[in-house]
């Protein structure tokens, strides 16, 4: 790996300053593991690596059925899904993050850095589309929000300028009679990356019977994670139903631009998609009637 | 050469200083500074866990934890697990079951069945089997290392009691 410098901030004024100051030759650093292989594998080059895992701000973590969740970009993955308040009331980020690389990576890896990474296949990204996530982001300009559903570009790229660190991710509150899932398709259980991945979010009536609003992510089916809206929205006002389950999986499957590579062809992704929307649909459906 | 950092730090129970450059891993310094080599370097980028080490209580791989990071923290390694009184149940038991040929993978897998036991000292089958999805072994085919595991949970329980 060649040489960097390495800083550790204690403020979110003093980590923007210092990536201000390197530009795009300065990164923000929390678990480091996207990054330090990336170094190694000479991916890109850094003169600085600023981590910010000292920064109040970015080691937030507050849960709460009124403020919903504030998660901060250097929370690893651990503290999330063992937080007894996450895993109650946000079971689908914890599907998510809970089968990210292995225990040691869970030990590691941020959410946030999951989004900043913007790998197609990145398992927590459908899983916070659908719950609306917005992030929050702290640059030389001052704050600006961006919902998480616009923030990756391309793949590896996202909507950061030079300068500028991911700070928090806010999730409101779950809706009453809402559930959601996130799941993935893998040949082996654990370590593994998505072929693909689908999230599901559901809004029902007070009977749990009618779908009052829905929103579907896809993971690994096109250049950044896709938010299907419209196979979302062809749910809303209808029966929560075998029939109107499929009528949404098939248009998350025309909402997929997959690619054929090493983990999976074109059809069989486009197939994936299907299968997985039909299961991530049914199991927030049922989580819903659970509440 | 370039500026090196000085670093304080708790390995196996014991206050350690090293100078270390910040592009080091903690594996690096683990084995070619502070003379600790059960840590072993297989792939070098998070997938094989044979760099597996205790940090903070949570294990982690040391290849992707650079070595400044460890400053302030407290670090277990393979080397700290045995006492003066003997090896650790885990290690005994690793022993009596031949759970391990060539030995590699050996001591990532021992500090992780360690955190688990640490932790769920009833764990199961399957979630020895789902938690030490980060330790890869190309020997044993993994049924006597999850035995030895199974085993060692009992014996430490037994201990424990």
């Amino acid at each position: 790996m060649r040489e960097f410098e390495y800083v550790v901030p204690d403020t979110l004024e003093e980590a923007v300053r210092l990536m201000v100051e390197k530009g795009h030759r300065a990164r923000a650093f929390a678990g480091g593991t996207d990054i330090l292989v990336q170094l190694r594998s000479h991916r890109f080059e850094v003169d600085l690596l600023v981590d910010i895992k000292r920064i109040p701000e970015l080691n937030q973590l507050a849960c709460s059925e009124g403020e919903g969740l504030t998660l901060g970009a250097a929370v690893p993955c651990y503290r999330i899904y063992e937080d007894p308040a996450v895993a109650r009331l946000y079971p689908a980020l914890v599907d998510a993050i809970s089968i990210i690389g292995s225990i040691q990576i869970q030990s590691r890896a941020t959410v946030g850095g999951n989004l900043c990474n913007a790998a197609p296949s990145g398992d927590s990204i459908p899983a916070l589309i659908v719950l609306e996530a917005i992030c929050n982001i702290a640059g030389p300009g001052g704050h600006r929000s961006v919902p998480v559903e616009e923030f990756c570009t391309a793949p590896g790229r996202n909507v950061l300028q030079e300068g500028e660190v991911l700070v928090s991710l806010h999730l409101p509150p779950p809706m009453p009679g809402s559930g959601a899932h996130y799941l993935r398709f893998t040949p082996r259980n654990e370590m593994d990356i998505a072929i693909v991945g689908a999230g599901a979010s559901v809004v029902m009536d007070d009977a749990r019977q009618r779908i009052i609003s829905a929103r579907i992510a896809l993971g690994a089916v096109a250049p950044t994670p896709v938010f299907a809206r419209k196979a979302g929205d062809l749910l809303a006002g209808k029966e929560a139903n075998e029939e109107s389950i499929e009528e949404a999986a098939q248009a998350a499957m025309a909402a997929a631009r997959p690619i054929t590579d090493m983990r999976g062809t074109i059809r069989q992704r486009i197939h994936l998609v299907g299968v997985l929307t039909r299961r991530a649909l049914r199991t927030a459906i049922l989580r819903a009637r659970e509440v | 050469m370039p500026d090196r950092i000085r670093v304080r730090t708790r390995v196996n129970d014991a206050e350690v200083e090293f100078l270390c450059e910040s592009r080091q891993s903690l594996l690096e310094v683990l084995r070619d500074v502070l003379g600790l080599t059960g840590a072993k370097e297989g792939c070098n980028d998070g997938n094989c866990g044979a760099c597996t080490v205790i940090m903070d209580g949570r294990t982690v791989n040391s290849c992707l934890v650079l070595a400044v990071e460890a400053e302030g923290r407290s670090i277990t390694t393979i080397e700290g697990l045995a006492s003066a009184e003997g090896l650790h149940p885990l290690q005994q038991i690793f022993l009596d079951e031949v759970a391990l040929q060539c030995g590699f993978c050996t001591p990532g897998v021992i500090l992780s069945a360690k955190a688990l036991l640490d932790r769920e000292p009833r764990a199961d089958e399957a979630r020895i089997r789902c938690w030490m999805g980060g330790n890869l072994c190309r020997c044993t085919g993994y049924d006597k290392i999850v035995r030895a595991v199974l085993r060692a949970g009992e014996a430490m329980r037994k201990g424990a009691s």
